[in-house]
């Protein structure tokens, strides 16, 4: 279960839970929260840090099937979690279809967004295999894009939605 | 990064372990439930504390639903989870609608009804980084003296943000806590306290347990939001609104109209009440509920918005706010 501490010595814990399906033990500072332990100690820097306050949405990651806000998540809370990044969207060298569709449609262009609109849309599409065009609109709204005006976004969405219902 | 304090984290399993931590760390520990409202606080340093306990993990805390013609939400219940309740939607529909107004759908989902209603007062001289409080050397609310926005006014008016504060007054709801001398319920009514520092009655150590909105049978509410952007803002004026009556031409028997974001409380307006009893529910009755609720405002410029738009809202949302329960039935 989640969230038991492992507390070893001052100011650092040993963390362990799942990133991307793999196991990780690892001992880290404990005031971290999660987005710095996968930038950070992990390496898995496709997670972005924007405004670190919970207003942008770039640190979106999924955690216990959910997407949270990864600059708002005490590591120390995720003892015993699963978490997905954008770093495992990808199977071996193919691309999720989101992934395929963002970069055919153009929706990202500087990309700072993009791994947080990846994975808020894979998980709306968990539930919502057909989504309108609002309740597309609706599931971003925490994900702010400054570059796009969201309209490639949401044609990407749509095809890949499409795909990945085989109506392609 | 703009990284939080050092903290030991804690999760314990019920209230009374919760408390008990609470009560060992004192002012030291806070609960901290989805932490969306606590944390970029602890970022800005404008909060420190050495010890979080995580109140999201009691199974107490974590049922909603029906309850003797009302209902009862825990405080760790999730806004998404309460917003999308079927009991929560056909009860009091105004709380379902405040609560899906609260932020983004993946604020919802890590925040919480306890948290909500326990929101930090807000002011655009204190929610900000702690270089640019110093850079204005601080204010009354955190580490400073003097007030900014009025600087003659002796107390701290930073503005009660919660969406669902006001409707849990309009719905006459109590709110439910544990402390180490035991439980108790307050009125929502006397649970805030219209100062922006010492905004709710909650003693330090008490858990906030769940919200109980009590039967609301023939009762009608709504709640009208304002806010800059509509996918994410908090609330430039909420208005929340309740009314009885027995049919929708017979005339209204009891009623409630409450603002949120304009004073340091969720700030219930009785001229507005008084303007709607015993009469049915028709432009006229509206117009002048509209225009109660209008004078009794007193916004400060603390908040999104130029102060005169956002007291003319005031009485453009209480006015939609009614016009939406007339249409209702
Ligand atoms: C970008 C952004 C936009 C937002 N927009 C809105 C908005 O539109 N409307 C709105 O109302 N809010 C908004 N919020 C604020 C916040 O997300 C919500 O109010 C949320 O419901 C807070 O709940 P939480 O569980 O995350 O609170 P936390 O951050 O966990 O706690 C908030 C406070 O309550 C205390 N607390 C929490 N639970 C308990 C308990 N059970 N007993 C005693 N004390 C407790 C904590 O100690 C803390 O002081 C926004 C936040 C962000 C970052
Ligand atoms: S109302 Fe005044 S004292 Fe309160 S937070 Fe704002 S500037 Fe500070
Ligand atoms: S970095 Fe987390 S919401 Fe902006
Ligand atoms: S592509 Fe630049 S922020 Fe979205």
């Amino acid at each position: 279960m989640r969230s038991e501490r492992t507390i070893d010595g001052p100011g650092k814990i040993v963390l362990s839970f799942t990133v991307n399906g793999t196991g990780v033990e690892i001992a880290v500072a404990r005031h971290k929260t999660l987005l710095e332990v996968l930038r950070e100690d992990l390496g898995l820097t496709g997670t972005k840090h924007g405004c670190e306050l919970g207003e942008c949405g770039a640190c979106t990651v999924i955690l216990d099937g959910a997407p949270v806000l990864a600059c708002l998540v005490p590591a120390a809370a995720c003892t015993g979690a699963r978490v997905e990044t954008v770093e495992g969207m990808a199977v071996g060298p193919a691309l999720h279809p989101l992934q395929d569709e963002f970069a055919e449609a153009g929706a990202a262009q500087c990309g700072y967004c993009t791994s947080g609109m990846l994975l808020a849309a894979k998980n709306l599409l968990e539930s919502n295999r057909d989504p309108t065009r609002d309740e597309i609109r609706r599931a971003l709204a925490g994900n702010l894009c400054r570059c796009t005006g969201y309209l490639q976004i949401y044609e990407a969405i749509e095809r890949a939605a499409a795909r990945m219902r085989g109506a392609t | 990064m703009l990284r939080l304090p050092d903290f030991q984290y804690h999760a314990p399993r019920t209230v009374e372990e919760a408390v008990a931590l609470k009560v060992k760390h004192g002012a030291n520990a806070a609960f901290v439930a989805g932490g969306t409202d606590l944390l970029p606080n602890m970022k800005r340093r404008i909060r420190k504390c050495g010890h979080l306990v995580d109140v999201s993990h009691i199974d107490e805390l974590r049922s909603a639903g029906a309850f003797e013609g009302g209902l009862r939400l825990g405080a760790a219940v999730s806004l998404e989870e309460a917003a999308s309740n079927e009991a929560v939607r056909t009860v009091c529909p105004a709380y379902a609608e405040a609560a899906l107004l609260v932020a983004t759908p993946t604020i919802r989902r890590m925040g919480t009804v306890g948290g909500n209603l326990c929101l930090d007062t807000r002011c655009l001289f204190y929610n900000q980084s702690y270089e640019w409080r110093k850079g204005i050397d601080f204010c009354m609310k955190a580490d400073g003296t003097i007030c900014r926005v009025a600087e003659s006014s002796p107390k701290c008016i930073a503005v009660s943000s919660s969406d669902t504060a006001p409707v849990a007054l309009a719905a006459g709801a109590t709110i439910e806590l544990c402390g180490p001398g035991g439980k108790r319920a307050v009125s929502a009514d006397s649970f805030y306290l219209g100062d922006g520092i010492d905004y709710m009655a909650k003693k330090e150590d008490e858990l906030l347990t769940a919200l109980v909105i009590p039967d609301q049978t023939g009762a009608q509410s709504a709640y009208v939001k304002v806010r800059a952007r509509g996918s994410i803002d908090f609330p430039v004026i909420g208005v929340a609104v309740w009314m009885r009556r027995r049919s929708s031409d017979a005339p209204v028997e009891d009623a409630r109209v409450v603002l949120g974001a304009v004073f340091p409380d969720p700030r219930e307006v009785p001229a507005a009440a008084e303007a709607l009893i015993g009469r049915a529910l028709d432009a006229e009755s509206i117009r002048d509920a509209a225009d109660a609720a209008f004078r009794a405002a007193k916004p400060v410029d603390n908040t999104d918005g130029a102060l005169s738009w956002r007291k003319e809202m005031i009485r453009v949302s209480t006015k939609r706010a009614l016009e939406r329960l007339g249409s209702a039935r």
